[in-house]
């Protein structure tokens, strides 16, 4: 394949921060150079205009891989939940899966904690380590019993895998659909209070602790977990958060008029929650924004809320939701990126989220400003369930690069 | 609804009522309409109520009790609610175990939907029979103290009651254990208490809502005697009230549990009789109302 020149581009690098405009270089499926008045006579030249060259998004949490839906977000590399069907409880499965995205996205999948996800007995996690495994999850549940989950953080610990969680107490949010308040009794929904989240991942930071175990939370959504996970941090312990965009742009009222599509877990929470995951983005408790990309069929979706299944398809909006962060000011255009790219890759050890020479050419080429609205019967891949349908957004994704290779270009209307 | 909507409907009601009680029960003015009662959820009394009503008015009216079966057995609620809109309907009378259920069906059909009961989100029906009841027996709703009382938190006709009696001006107290009680309910223009000596102190009315069993033995009580001692309505605790005291329950009820059969029995304070009546007499009603525009283009 001949060289690549990538011309006067915004070159945002998250893993130093640096924002300049210049040129980069792709050779050989790695980055060669990035700078300024960069010279490649034998190369092809793509003239990028002003546009952001950034590396390719690293989704840290997904429950299906969808090549189609990832790479129109810009999304190179996907790590994968273990809640698949099989579940992804053994290493064959766990090297099958990691198989599944190519060559479009790489699939870094999630060893399931325990056999079958039945949260008693651990699961071979060093064979599926071996297998390409780049931590342990327990996937769209916690694990109830507290000894079965000191048992895994430590044996976890021995692997030198993180544990990735889910934060809500299984016991507490039995039947729950909604969170406890207003709305849900509005609606006269079944509704657990919020701090069933912040009892989980205050077990799980302490048992973490117990067990010298790094710790993921999948996905943070209350004020008082946000501070959990920030008193963690300035303790010095090894505990990473998630988000996903929707907890930080959407409260428990999108859940008006029964909408299944802003039916999630852990639920939407109060408008205090909202803030409160905003403010943990911005001074980086939370260092990683995730898809959690969960396509549901409408069979699945137009039901009454309570029957309707949880999870929202969150790839192929994922940079363009994000954005909306930094447009209010939030988080600066490389911090986002970092919690979008190099944070995900360095917590999970995968390759990517940096311009260095010598990085793989997994590239995002997009749009900052330009402007287009969701639309979810038009979404690539296995993407209608969002619940921001209709929303005008800016950030359009350009074209998408998997080790230099195109895999995304977006078509000029 | 608007309160002029819902003053609307219940001089309607209040008139076939009385049409009722006169003996001239039939009436023709639904006469080759298709009525169908689709019930997904089990019921006996509103069902019978409704079919009543629609047949009082000369309505075809069908009975679909499908207990949520179709639904299991993979049909989903939309392909039912499609199948049941091709059998061209002209009213269609919904109660569903999901609260959302009925405004999701009525999307996807073509004639008035009448919510039956969905969930714990709405009865709207039931609220209005007991705003008629209320009215003929105390003249009026608005300034009235009315008192909610029993498992608020699972209650479709709490919610429905709540914005009723709030929209006629009454002033509205919800008593039960902190178990039983919605969070946020204070968003609700009720005031909320968990003593029945306080809660009833004074009211004009009494409204008991029905405990189901399965709710009684540790899950949300401890026992069904227990929660008859603290929140079953006797003579005594009803001494707090008024001396005009009117005693509601939406049926069916749990003697013993939540209400003494020497309450629910004392014609002088209770209404429960009269609210079956009313309800016949505001379902009716709601067809004719809800049907005049489709008898206007035939």
């Amino acid at each position: 394949m001949k060289p690549q020149l990538f011309r006067n581009a915004r070159l945002i690098d998250p893993a130093t921060g640096s924002d300049t405009m210049g040129d980069l270089l792709v050779a050989d499926r790695t980055i060669v150079a990035a700078g300024a008045g960069l010279d490649a006579p034998d190369a092809d030249v793509i003239s990028c205009d002003g546009a952001v060259l950034a590396p390719g998004l690293v989704d840290a949490g997904a429950f299906r891989a969808d090549p189609e839906g990832c790479v129109a977000g810009g999304i190179t590399s996907v790590v994968l939940m273990p809640d698949q069907s099989p579940v992804l409880d053994d290493a064959a499965l766990i090297e099958h899966a990691g198989r599944l995205g190519k060559p479009r996205l790489w699939v870094y999948p999630l060893a399931a904690a325990t056999r079958g996800l039945n949260g008693r007995e651990l699961a071979e996690l060093a064979l599926m380590r071996i297998a390409g495994a780049v931590g342990v999850a327990t996937g769209r549940s916690a694990i109830a019993d507290a000894q079965v989950m000191l048992r895994l953080l430590r044996y976890a610990a021995g692997q030198q895998m993180v544990v990735v969680t889910h934060p809500e107490s299984p016991e507490l949010t039995h039947g729950a659909v909604a969170t406890d308040g207003e709305v849900a009794t509005r609606l006269g929904l079944p509704a657990a209070p919020a701090m069933a989240e912040a009892l989980q991942v205050a077990r799980d930071i302490r048992l973490a602790a117990e067990a010298g175990a790094a710790l993921h939370i999948a996905c943070v959504s209350t004020a008082e977990s946000v501070e959990l996970v920030r008193r963690a941090r300035a303790d010095g312990q090894d505990v990473t958060a998630a988000t996903t965009p929707e907890y930080a742009l959407l409260s428990d009222l999108a859940l008006m008029g029964y909408r299944s599509y802003a039916r999630l877990s852990p639920p939407l929470r109060s408008e205090d929650d909202r803030l409160a995951v905003i403010a943990g983005l911005a001074d980086g408790t939370i260092s990683i924004l995730a898809s959690r990309h969960d396509p549901r069929d409408q069979e699945a979706k137009r039901q009454p809320f309570v029957d309707s299944a949880p999870g929202a398809a969150g790839a192929a909006t994922l940079l363009a939701i994000s954005l909306a962060l930094v447009a209010a000011g939030h988080v600066s255009l490389p911090r986002l990126l970092a919690l979008l790219s190099t944070n995900p890759a360095a917590r999970f050890g995968i390759a990517g989220g940096s311009l260095a020479p010598g990085a793989p050419a997994d590239l995002l080429l997009f749009h900052p400003g330009r402007g287009w609205r969701i639309d979810s019967d038009r979404l690539p891949g296995k993407a209608g369930n969002t619940p921001f349908d209709g929303l005008p957004v800016e950030g359009q994704v350009l074209r998408v690069l998997k080790g230099g290779e195109l895999m995304f270009s977006h078509a000029p209307a | 609804m608007q309160p002029w909507e819902i003053t609307f409907l219940l001089d309607e009601a209040h008139r076939w009522a009385e049409i009722g009680r006169a003996g001239h029960k039939h009436d023709n003015r639904l006469a080759g309409l298709t009525q169908v009662n689709a019930f997904f959820e089990n019921s006996t009394r509103t069902l019978l109520s409704f079919e009543i009503a629609g047949k009082r008015l000369g309505a075809d009216v069908v009975n679909l009790q499908a207990a949520a079966s179709s639904v299991k057995k993979g049909e989903t609620l939309l392909d039912t609610a499609l199948t049941l809109n091709a059998m061209r309907p002209d009213l269609i009378v919904i109660r569903h175990e999901s609260s959302g259920a009925v405004a999701l069906i009525a999307e996807k059909v073509d004639c008035p939907v009448i919510n039956a009961g969905d969930g714990r989100h709405e009865h709207p029906t039931q609220a209005l029979l007991d705003a008629l009841t209320i009215r003929r027996r105390k003249g009026r709703v608005e300034g009235l103290k009315v008192a909610i009382c029993g498992d608020i938190l699972h209650s479709r006709v709490a919610r429905s009651n709540f914005h009723l009696l709030n929209a006629l001006g009454a002033e509205v107290r919800v008593v039960a254990p902190p178990t039983l009680m919605p969070p946020a309910i204070s968003r609700f223009g009720v005031t909320p208490f968990h003593d029945m000596a306080e809660g009833l102190d004074r009211v004009d009315v009494v409204m008991m809502l029905r405990l189901q069993l399965e709710r009684m033995d540790g899950a949300y009580v401890p026992s069904t005697r227990e929660y008859f001692r603290l929140f079953g309505l006797t003579r005594q605790r009803l001494a707090a009230a008024a001396p005009d005291v009117l005693v509601m329950h939406p049926g069916p009820m749990n003697r013993g549990v939540e209400i003494d059969s020497a309450v629910a029995d004392d014609i002088q304070w209770s209404a429960i009789t009269e609210q079956v009546e009313m309800g016949v007499a505001v379902r009716m009603a709601c067809l004719d109302v809800l049907t005049r525009q489709r008898r206007s283009s035939r």
